[in-house]
């Protein structure tokens, strides 16, 4: 999927990636009216994850940055759409861009003073905001905004009646179209020379200083775009679940993208998708195999997929395409 | 010929069908299914805490499950067992969204049954009220599930906080009328709900009674400080309307700086284990508050037939749950009230007379209510527990005293 992958075997020619990309899309196009409303809605938060995940994939996969609090700005989004509908009225697509205005402009003032942090420092740095989080929102300056302990409900927007679709099935495609807009931003520049600076400060911090790139800049853009493509999601996901509160955005929820970045694939595009499809469905999975210890399943099934796919379902992907590309030269 | 005795039958049942139908048709006429109903099967659903910060409540879930277990094995209501389906949402709201729209869409069950947790079932009340799905008998205190004008499908099970508030003003006015009252609550809304009750309680004349009032945040490190400023009002009446490490503060504070009001302690901060063990047992001596369901723990039950029964219960079908948690009575009550519920129904199972039935409880007097207590609804009146007794501590437990009090006499 990109330039940055060492390993990538230049696999499939152009035109057969595209066939594949457009044949994807028409399957997504199709699904929401071969399943019914709920599973509808499952999708429909898990292309929300997807969308937050290659957010946080920009800033750990590509640029080497932990973040273990993106769960905050995943609220931040969130509440900025639910405020600006709730108290101002304002329509639900509007809401989209500014919450993701909000969360690019926090993000990169958080990305400043966090610079200094390396690695691991970081990751505690930004669990403390992950933490803080949900006692920040019933802050009681802030009550009269959030709604407190109580949060704020959002009525669900309708489909416009000349689509003929459901509530959910529009949805679905809302998210899904500002989805595509963000991946394909999100591809075009991490292949550019953007991904490339990137990539450089993670692998080789002191040799891309040297090369001229502005190590500082780079960071901070890169956790302002993070945290805006992660806002972006948290504002889809308020309208999807139609509530916001501060129980609904625990440290968990920053947790749950870590893994859902590490499982899909660190460094890869289409990873994020994959592993939005995990943490979306397996816990329900895990629920149904055992009620008594459902988070124990989980834990099983993460294990295996750290053993059967070190570098990902992205990275799974990869090595079977390059096996039987392997196999036809032959 | 060769077809003689598939006629024969045909004939037969098609006779005995005309006779059956002349006989059983007002009773075929009634019967009327809604979703999740079969004439062996009532679906229910709900959504618990199984896990994550609340889960100590997940005893609620699991003993319900028990219960209706044990009324299946006695036959079900009118034949049919009862499957409840419960679900852990980790008493996080868009989880209790999803599990919530997978027990309407996809299991189709025919109602929701105490769905714990004041901000999971905000999460879910417009959503069930527009797919029209019975929210019955939810298990938090919150004043607002009681609203069947705005919310014809949402009824709660708790005496709601605004409730207890009530009761409290109508124990001062007739108790000690010249109270100088002091109250200290939480600044959210269940502080002001609980608040409300009490002012409504007082009325306008009443309203003089209360000499001051202090806030507190859920942030706040303590609120020594509000307390010295209440104790410096005069007041002789202290209304405590705090969580549980707030309550712990607020008793010792009051008993060491000397006050010793008549201090009433809402029920929320009323533990024996988690409050009053940390105050000090001999500083809550004397404390007040309000219950309305029967502590396993108080020894005066000891001997109660209906107590017997819920150990009986406990100790046949839900051994691993602990006798000494008061919240295992309360789901035990609230399944009662379901069970009765659906009796009501009969035959006629549509989600629609669920709710018509629901708000048609009269004089329900459930064993392990206090004595003299009912619960009563009706198709303007959403708050089925509108009573409860003062207790005082007497340092080691909670004794119920005087007679049972009602927020509507």
């Amino acid at each position: 999927m990109a330039a940055n992958i060492e390993t990538t075997p230049r696999a499939l020619s152009a035109k057969v990636r595209f066939a594949i990309l457009l044949l994807v899309l028409v399957l997504a196009c199709v699904l929401p009216f071969v399943v019914s409303n709920y599973r509808v809605f499952q999708f429909t938060l898990a292309l929300v994850y997807a969308i937050a995940l290659l957010g946080l994939n920009m800033l750990t996969g590509y640029n080497g940055q932990i973040s273990l609090g993106h769960g905050a700005f995943y609220a931040i989004g969130a509440y900025v759409a639910a405020i600006l509908m709730d108290k101002f009225g304002v329509p639900y697509w509007a809401t989209v861009p500014a919450a993701g205005a909000v969360c690019l402009l926090v993000g990169f003032l958080f990305g400043l003073p966090a610079l200094r942090l390396e690695g691991l420092y970081l990751g505690l740095a930004t669990f403390a905001l992950g933490v803080a989080m949900p006692q920040i929102l019933k802050y009681k300056y802030l009550e009269d905004w959030t709604g407190g302990a109580q949060g704020i409900v959002i009525v669900k927007p309708d489909a416009p009646e000349w689509s003929g679709l459901t509530q959910d099935q529009w949805l679905y495609f809302v998210v899904l179209l500002i989805l595509l807009v963000l991946f394909v931003i999100g591809w075009n520049l991490l292949r550019g020379r953007i991904g490339r600076a990137m990539v450089a400060i993670r692998d080789q911090p002191i040799a891309a200083q040297a090369m001229g790139v502005n190590t500082a800049m780079v960071k901070s853009l890169t956790f302002g775009v993070s945290a805006m493509y992660t806002g972006i999601a948290g504002a889809l996901g308020a309208i999807v679940i139609q509530f916001v509160a501060p129980d609904s955005f625990t440290i968990f929820v920053s947790i749950s993208f870590v893994v859902g970045v590490v499982v899909g694939g660190l460094a890869s595009v289409q990873g994020a998708i994959y592993g939005a499809v995990f943490i979306q469905f397996v816990p329900n999975i895990a629920d149904q195999i055992s009620k008594a210890a459902p988070w124990a399943i989980y834990g099983v099934f993460l294990i295996l997929a750290m053993y059967v796919m070190p570098s990902g379902v992205a990275g799974l992907v990869r090595i079977a395409i390059g096996r039987l590309r392997h196999r036809h030269r032959r | 010929m060769k077809f003689s005795p598939d006629r024969r039958a045909t004939l037969i049942a098609a006779a005995s069908a005309v006779a059956l139908f002349v006989v059983a048709a007002p009773a075929a006429a009634q019967k009327k299914y809604g979703p999740g109903v079969t004439d062996t099967e009532i679906k229910l659903g709900q959504t618990m805490p199984y896990s994550g910060p609340a889960s100590a409540y997940g005893t609620i879930g699991k003993l319900q499950q028990a219960y209706f277990k044990m009324i299946n094995d006695n036959g079900g209501i009118n034949g049919r067992k009862i499957n409840l389906i419960s679900l852990d949402d980790g008493y996080s709201p868009p989880k209790a969204v999803e599990q919530v729209r997978r027990l309407v869409e996809q299991e189709e069950v025919l109602a929701l049954f105490q769905t714990l947790g004041t901000p999971s079932n905000t999460a879910i009340h417009k959503y069930v009220n527009a797919k029209k799905v019975p929210h019955l008998l939810l298990a938090t205190g919150a004043t607002k599930w009681a609203d069947p004008k705005n919310f014809p499908w949402t009824i709660g099970f708790n005496l709601s906080y605004q409730a207890e508030g009530v009761i409290y003003a109508k124990y001062l006015l007739k108790e000690k009328p010249n109270a100088k009252v002091a109250i200290l609550y939480q600044n959210d809304d269940y502080g002001k709900d609980l608040l409300k009750g009490v002012k409504d309680g007082l009325g306008a004349n009443g309203a003089k009674m209360i000499v001051a009032e202090a806030t507190y945040e859920v942030t706040d490190p303590t609120v020594d400080s509000q307390i010295v400023t209440l104790q410096g009002s005069g007041a002789d009446t202290f209304i405590d309307i705090t969580t549980p490490k707030f309550a712990a503060q607020a008793i010792r504070k009051a008993y060491d700086s000397g006050w010793k009001p008549l201090h009433i302690i809402n029920n929320v901060g009323a533990s024996v284990g988690s409050v009053l063990v940390p105050a000090g047992l001999d500083k809550s001596t004397g404390l007040q508050t309000l219950q309305y369901y029967k502590d396993p723990n108080d020894p005066q039950w000891k001997d109660d037939p209906a107590m017997l029964e819920w150990r009986a219960f406990m100790g046949r079908y839900y051994r691993e749950g602990d006798p000494k948690d008061a919240a295992n009575v309360y789901a035990y009550l609230a399944a009662q009230t379901m069970v009765q519920v659906l009796k009501q129904c009969g035959n006629d199972l549509t989600r629609e007379n669920v709710m018509k039935q629901v708000a048609n409880i009269k004089s329900l007097r459930l064993p392990l209510l206090l004595p003299g207590m009912a619960l009563n609804s009706s198709l303007t009146d959403f708050a089925l527990v509108k009573q409860g007794q003062l207790a005082r501590f007497t340092g080691t437990l909670w004794q119920g005293f005087g007679e049972v009090l009602s927020t509507t006499d």
